[in-house]
């Protein structure tokens, strides 16, 4: 079992080739599964991340709190029809990560990545940069195992929980997460895909978590969007040779500090950021027809 | 490593809005149902930190309901799973705890029918993930990696090798095993982490041994 990103790098050079055959071998020998199996079971997941892309960019999706929905499908629309300022591969991840939180936030079927809230990330970079690659299935289903190895090693050495480490463990664990893949998938090597996730966390650091009413909606949605678009920046910047100056494993354990330090108010309990805005205060309001005390 | 499956990464598959506050939380009342046995008639739900302050938007209640009603984490009548509880005779009981716990999101569930109770403390730790640490008043320290047996029996010499000469006969090995009690001689609770999955004749025919009480498992 690796411990840490050092580790999981260093066994897919010296020995697995790639760092998802790393956590496929680590998969194998944890479960005591064939490779077919532990593959099967991957594909399904991807199964259920393309149908929810799909239903978040092609249906009408409101949340039941009426805050979130229809902005994926609205973006990749505008995206379809002009030359956009950002270019059609990212604008392409934005929406689709957008869509699939906005199904989530619809209590619609989605596959964690690493968790709910962040759930847009990984397969909206996935399904956009598909288009690009033209990977196969197993390729892809590769991604997925990529990302999972990453986000491993943050939840192993720091937090994936907003209530534990505020949003930077959970949209910048997942923006980590598909950076290193699509890096990979790019034909990057092991050690570019360590620097694309340093590069994506260095990004994120410190982002609390603030849900307007406790909800995944407000601003988990659009955090889904700029997860996407730095993770696909710093895949780019990876893939161009540029490399973190701090060590990956290092970017982790100072997310880990960053999180231990702050404040209760800011860790998923909707009492401060932007949960405790005059409007956030309205919303939750008149969401649940009365005044809720969080002091 | 508290996490080592990939798919405690990329997964669960569940309904919406939030690992930690849904899916985790329909985990832990399922656990809760399955170390129970049966239906209870009546659950009181005591949330702390986090889980105290967004259970309503987050759908933790809806979803510790579903786990109740022994739903996984993808069923699709989760979103209905108080109205169904109710239906079928469950009466929920919610209690927002001020209380700080050593985590944000912590739950304890009192389980009742007849004379029967049982109480269980569970924690969601990300992306799904959770862990009971408290079973009936004795602590608990499981990696959740494993098949887990519990078993509540009387305080009495012999009780803890007949146990694993069973397990042994099975070729089953154990992991992991913690032993408690109240005090001597009284009610104790014994939990063994084993390798081998846990087939149901197994629990029967520890069910059948002296001194023991109930006997329930978890998988991993």
């Amino acid at each position: 079992m690796f411990k840490n990103a050092a580790e999981l790098i260093e066994r897919a050079v010296m020995k697995e080739g790639s760092i998802a055959e790393v956590m496929i071998q680590q998969e194998i020998h944890e479960k005591g599964k064939t490779r077919d199996e532990v593959l099967q079971t991957m594909e399904e997941r991807l199964d259920i991340m393309e149908q929810a892309v799909d239903r978040g960019i092609n249906e009408d999706v409101e949340s039941v709190s009426g805050l979130t929905g229809g902005d994926g499908k609205r973006l990749a629309a505008y995206a379809a029809k002009q030359n956009t300022l950002s270019g059609p591969v990212l604008l392409d991840a934005v929406a689709k990560a957008m869509a699939t939180n906005e199904v989530n936030a619809a209590m619609g079927t989605i596959c964690a990545t690493p968790t709910a809230g962040s759930a847009g990330v990984v397969p909206g970079t996935l399904f956009a940069v598909k288009d690009q690659l033209n990977p196969t299935r197993e390729d892809m289903v590769k991604f997925l195992f990529t990302s999972g190895a990453f986000g491993m090693v943050v939840a192993n050495n720091a937090s994936i929980s907003g209530a534990a480490g505020g949003c930077q463990a959970e949209v910048g664990s997942a923006a980590g997460m598909a950076a290193a893949a699509i890096t990979e998938l790019a034909g990057g090597t092991p050690e570019q895909s360590g620097h694309a996730m340093a590069m994506t966390l260095k990004n994120m650091l410190g982002l609390v978590c603030d849900p307007v009413a406790g909800l995944v909606e407000v601003p988990c949605v659009k955090r889904n969007a700029a997860g996407a678009s730095i993770a696909l920046m710093a895949a780019d910047m990876a893939l161009a040779g540029i490399e973190s100056r701090i060590p990956v494993d290092e970017v982790i354990t100072a997310m880990y500090k960053i999180g231990e330090n702050m404040s209760d108010d800011l860790k998923e309990t909707a009492r401060g950021g932007l949960a405790a805005t005059p409007t956030g205060r309205r919303l939750e309001t008149e969401i649940f027809n009365i005044s809720l005390d969080r002091s | 490593m508290k996490y080592r499956s990939v798919f405690d990464i990329i997964g669960p598959v569940m309904i919406g809005p939030s690992s930690s506050h849904t899916a985790g939380a329909a985990r832990i009342g399922r656990l809760a149902r399955l170390l129970f046995g049966e239906a209870p008639t009546e659950v009181q739900i005591h949330l702390y930190g986090s889980f105290a302050k967004t259970y309503r938007g987050h759908g933790t209640d809806v979803a510790l309901a579903g786990g109740l009603l022994d739903f996984d984490t993808f069923d699709e009548r989760l979103p209905e799973s108080i109205q169904l509880a109710e239906d079928q005779g469950i009466q929920l009981r919610w209690f927002e705890e001020h209380a700080v716990t050593d985590h944000p999101n912590t739950v304890r569930l009192r389980l009742k029918k007849g004379e029967r109770e049982m109480e269980i403390v569970g924690i969601s730790i990300g992306g799904g993930k959770v862990e009971i640490t408290e079973l009936n008043g004795f602590d608990l320290r499981l990696s959740g990696h494993h098949p887990a047996i519990f078993i509540v029996h009387q305080d009495r010499y012999g009780v803890i090798a007949e146990v694993s000469n069973q397990l042994a006969e099975r070729e089953m090995n154990i992991g992991h095993m913690e032993v408690s009690r109240r005090d001597k001689g009284e009610e104790a609770l014994m939990v063994i982490e084993v390798d081998q999955p846990v087939d149901a004749a197994v629990l029967t025919d520890l069910e059948k041994l002296d001194h023991v009480i109930q006997v329930a498992k978890i998988q991993d």
